[in-house]
């Protein structure tokens, strides 16, 4: 199926940054009392997410990083089992051996989560060769940031992918932080994009907190490696508008260029526009946001009712 | 029986293997150039060279390995694996657990190592303990090749990352190898000599030195045991165990440095296990802690010969209590 053929409604859209901003709004919430472990949250990031995972295809693969929330609830995971992971309980998705960092949903083809930045560069294009060798369908979405692309491993990525032909669709979320530091004092250029090209590999930057742009952009792309074959890089100009790592004081960051992002906020572009546009009524966006709101109080009382693994887990799946 | 070397051995097992499972592929720094042959008979999709990029190629065959095919890589010189220790040790090594159990990685890494070539100590160090320690892979280094066969057989069906080590100095010594199919199991460790006196334990190339000094050791009345683990993980810790109960002396023998080696861990296991078996101390005989050198005779003394292996089986013969 390809979901270009089919069109997408924006409000679901919408209701999808919703339900991720509600998510890490729990989860930084939680951890301010401790009662969840802290995370790297995507809070400012959720157009680049939904607005990617809603070009792929069903039997697209997707390789995720530490800041995972918008990919993995854009695809369909359950806020609960979710939680549960994050909250170290045996019905999260890696059954609490994963915490936030390094989840992976095999049956929505969220494969090989690593939390070392760039680790899903240097295994995207061995999954890509899986997909080509085993004549399977679909391509393989890599997520990872700026931070990522100063790896080697970026380099070795794109190289391999363009070399080898790997149906790799590289999505970098440039957010302009790597952790404690902001891109410009760590990276030759301003665009990751820039790179792609001196590996013959087709690039484009886009406006990350617009989500209409994102998802035409990327169902341009994916078609693209879908036909071609061969890798495309597709650079979402975003923010990272919480810290590194909950909790953050964030005193590193000027506050000026903070706000004048904040000012574009991805959700509230979205839902204005959708109002303005006469797809959506004031009243219609509140009742998304309640909707979203009970969806999360639902999935954190699963999750605090999910029991902590026995200990007898400790050793188990070290082996197959 | 036919008579091949340990690196024909390894073609052998690589062939067999990619006739009966058609999502076995090797790629690799020169392989498709050094084993043409593979390439002639499976095609240049499933035999690919590769950059020398030990880290791409690394995450490239565990990205492989967890999705469907079954990857064997070739990173030429065991320092190199420096390169590759994030996508081995982090990714092959964790990403099974840390997904509860979703994926699993059939993936073997090849590797040479140890004296014999002059290479020196960035193409010659026998780090094979390092992945000892490290959870979810496994690690094999064969002293023959018939073993080398067999081991590498097994590795390449196990479901599990295996580091494949290859001892420079036996690469090209010819061996005995039965024909056809023959998987010598993982974490099963071989009893090349019975005896009752001392028993000595080893892998790779000290296998063969361990040999010798039980000859010499058979001259002057005393009969010693000699044990190839082939798989340092999994350990055949019963074999270990059952040879130290009969013979009461231990002597554990590796060219790795011994600080830390995998003869530490035999040594604490057999103490914990078998103290009161024990009719003398352990002792263990390794390298120093010291780069390899070039040069030939200081790359010989860096591998413990089988004069002093000997030497020290016969102290703990005649060793007294005080």
């Amino acid at each position: 199926m390809n979901p270009k053929q089919h069109e997408i409604d924006p409000r679901q859209l919408l209701q999808q940054m919703l339900l991720i901003r509600a998510y890490e709004e729990a989860i930084v919430a939680g951890s301010g009392t401790g009662k969840i472990p802290g995370t790297c949250t995507s809070v400012g990031q959720e157009a680049a997410a939904v607005g990617v995972v809603n070009a792929l295809a069903g039997d697209d693969l997707i390789l995720t990083n530490h800041r995972s929330a918008g990919h993995l609830l854009a695809r369909g995971a359950d806020p609960g089992r979710l939680l549960a992971e994050v909250m170290g309980r045996s019905d999260g998705y890696c059954r609490g051996h994963s915490g936030s960092l390094h989840i992976s949903v095999k049956e929505l083809g969220i494969v090989l989560t690593s939390t070392i930045v760039g680790a899903e560069l240097s295994l995207a294009p061995g999954v890509a060769l899986s997909q080509t060798m085993l004549n399977r369908p679909g391509i393989v979405v890599c997520f990872f940031g700026d931070g990522a692309a100063c790896e080697g491993s970026f380099h070795e990525s794109l190289n391999l992918a363009a070399l080898w032909n790997l149906p790799i669709l590289y999505v970098c979320e440039n957010n302009q932080w790597q952790a404690f530091v902001h891109r410009r004092e760590a990276t030759s250029r301003d665009h990751i994009a820039d790179w792609a090209a001196s590996y013959g590999i087709p690039a484009r930057t886009v406006d990350g907190n617009d989500v209409s742009a994102v998802l035409a952009a990327a169902q341009e792309a994916a078609a693209q490696v879908r036909e071609s074959g061969r890798p495309y890089l597709l650079e979402n100009w975003t923010y990272r508008t919480r810290g590194h790592f909950e909790p953050d004081d964030q005193a590193y960051v000027d506050p000026a260029e903070r706000e004048a992002w904040l000012a574009r906020d991805p959700i509230a572009m979205c839902r204005d526009c959708l109002i303005a546009d006469g797809h959506l009524t004031p009243a219609q966006a509140a009742a998304l946001a309640d909707k979203v709101a009970s969806r999360i109080a639902v999935a954190q009382s699963f999750a605090e009712a999910s029991p902590f693994p026995d200990v007898s887990e400790l050793t188990r799946n070290v082996y197959a | 029986m036919t008579t091949l070397t340990l690196y024909d051995a390894v073609g052998a097992a690589l062939t067999e293997e990619m006739r009966r499972d058609h999502s076995v592929l090797v790629f690799g720094e020169g392989i498709a150039t050094k084993r043409h042959d593979l390439v002639q008979e499976f095609g240049a999709r499933r035999v690919r060279n590769t950059p020398l990029a030990e880290g791409i190629i690394a995450g490239t065959a565990v990205g492989a390995a967890g999705t469907g095919l079954r990857p064997v890589i070739d990173l030429l010189f065991a320092p190199f694996l420096c390169y590759a220790m994030d996508e081995l040790v982090n990714s092959a090594g964790k990403l099974r657990y840390m997904s509860g159990g979703q994926f699993s990685f059939p993936l073997v890494t090849l590797t040479m190592t140890g004296a014999g070539w002059g290479v020196g100590a960035q193409h010659n160090h026998n780090n094979e303990a390092w992945f000892v320690h490290s959870p979810g892979l496994k690690v094999v280094m064969p002293s023959n090749p018939a073993d080398a066969k067999g081991l590498l057989k097994a590795a390449i069906r196990d479901d599990n990352p295996v580091l494949f080590f290859l001892d420079i100095g036996l690469l090209y010594q010819p061996g005995e190898v039965p024909a056809g199919e023959q998987t010598v199991p993982l974490g099963k460790a071989a009893v090349l000599r019975a005896g009752s006196d001392v028993t000595l334990v080893s892998y790779g190339k000290t296998v063969h030195h361990c040999l010798q000094a039980a000859d010499t050791l058979a001259g002057k009345g005393i009969a010693a045991e000699v044990i190839d683990l082939r798989s340092l993980k999994p350990l055949d810790e019963a074999t270990i165990l059952a040879s130290v109960t009969k013979t009461g002396r231990l002597v554990v023998v590796h060219e790795a440095n011994r600080l830390c080696g995998v003869g530490a861990e035999i040594a604490a296991l057999v103490a914990e296990e078998a103290f009161a078996r024990l009719k003398a101390p352990i002792v263990r005989l390794g390298g120093p802690d010291a780069p390899v050198a070039s040069s030939y005779p200081l790359e010989q003394a860096f591998v413990p010969q089988a004069e002093a292996i000997a030497a020290a089986a016969e102290r703990l013969c005649s060793y007294q209590h005080a």
